[in-house]
């Protein structure tokens, strides 16, 4: 076996199968395990994700939310065991890979369009007119 | 060659490097090693060759690209020709090692009570290097009229500095030179997982070369205080 092969053999059993569909823009859930102590529970962070890096095991996602007036970004190791669960909230439309504008926005203009229009032609997806 | 000690380093292959999710879930940076399996091809003796120690061989090599000495030598050990052969003396070691035989071979799970182990390696190539590069130097100011020589190492001391009188300056002063390309050791890496059916061997951290070049894996030695007591308590010695 060739190295790549040997070394995408050990990631294998790391990544995660469970991951819905997420695109830049989307604003998603990432719940997060937290341990204090011995004991373990789930905090969700919610927010846009506006950047996607990286492939296989080194995948990172950076998710942007809005906390009293000012921005905060976090960035998850996609495949992080300490990772519970993603969650897709709401669909929206962006034309770019990496959502960085957003930081330059005030107000209203921090929304992105939704992006339930015209996406007949994914399945399992709902569409709005 | 019963009951004698031996610290023994395996060849291997530096694979690359990734990352592993330990239990508690934090990432740890590992590099591959494709350890062994080594093969003795030749027991030295007192009686014989004057001092005691094994030679190892490692590595593929098509017969045609070997020489007929070496051919010879590794099927005396019953084994087609090796790439690389290593030969160590004994030394303390508190592995258990098994006796070695002409023909044996030696694998990866050699180290599995491991905790700690060292890695040497053939350090990336860097070329002729100036003294900031290669020994960290300052280098002089950026501005305040320093003109032209914003990277050179400074004053290099009298001449006869430290070795009498002489028209030379000392021995290793630190200098422009090669860079790279040389023998290195780190030491006390820990043994994230062994992987005994591929062969393989994860260290915590970065080993010297470039992937696909040869390594040596020994037991880890003179670790720190609190690394040697749980290196102890692996090798339940």
């Amino acid at each position: 076996m060739n190295r790549q092969a040997i070394i995408e053999g050990i990631n294998k059993d790391q990544l995660k199968n469970d991951v819905p569909r997420m695109d830049i823009g989307d604003t998603i859930n990432v719940h997060c395990r937290i341990v204090e102590g011995d004991k373990e529970r789930i905090q969700v962070f919610q927010g846009v994700l506006i950047s996607r890096r990286g492939r296989g095991i080194n995948e990172m996602i950076m998710v942007r939310r809005i906390v009293a007036d000012s921005g905060v970004e976090r960035t998850f190791p996609l495949n992080s065991p300490r990772i519970a669960k993603y969650e897709v909230v709401r669909r929206a439309d962006a034309r770019r890979a990496k959502l960085y504008f957003l930081r330059d926005r005030q107000g209203k203009s921090r929304r992105l369009r939704d992006r339930r229009r015209g996406m007949k032609h994914v399945e399992g997806m709902s569409t709005v007119s | 060659m019963k009951g004698i000690v031996m610290s023994l380093s395996l060849l291997g292959t530096k694979l690359g490097m990734t990352r592993v999710y330990n239990d508690d879930g934090v990432s740890v940076p590992v590099t591959v090693i494709a350890l062994g399996p080594c093969v003795v091809t030749q027991v030295k003796t007192q009686d014989v060759d004057g001092y005691d120690a094994v030679q190892i061989g490692y590595g593929e090599l098509k017969p045609r690209n070997s020489t007929m000495p070496i051919i010879g030598h590794d099927a005396k050990a019953n084994t087609a020709p090796k790439r690389h052969h290593r030969e160590f003396k004994p030394a303390e070691s508190k592995m258990e090692l098994p006796a070695f035989e002409l023909g044996q071979t030696l694998d990866v799970s050699m180290f599995e009570k491991c905790a700690f182990v060292d890695v040497i390696g053939t350090s990336k190539g860097k070329g002729y290097q100036g003294g900031m590069k290669r020994h960290n130097f300052g280098g002089q100011p950026a501005t305040h009229g320093t003109e032209r020589k914003h990277r050179s190492p400074g004053s290099i001391a009298a001449h006869a500095t430290n070795r009498g009188t002489g028209p030379k300056p000392k021995k290793g002063k630190r200098m422009a030179g090669h860079m790279g390309d040389e023998r290195v050791t780190v030491r006390s890496l820990s043994v994230v997982k062994i992987d005994k059916e591929q062969g393989l061997i994860l260290v915590k951290g970065p080993v010297p070369g470039a992937d696909m070049g040869l390594v040596e894996v020994r037991e880890g030695r003179r670790l720190y205080k609190s690394k040697g007591v749980k290196q102890k308590e692996a090798l339940g010695a």
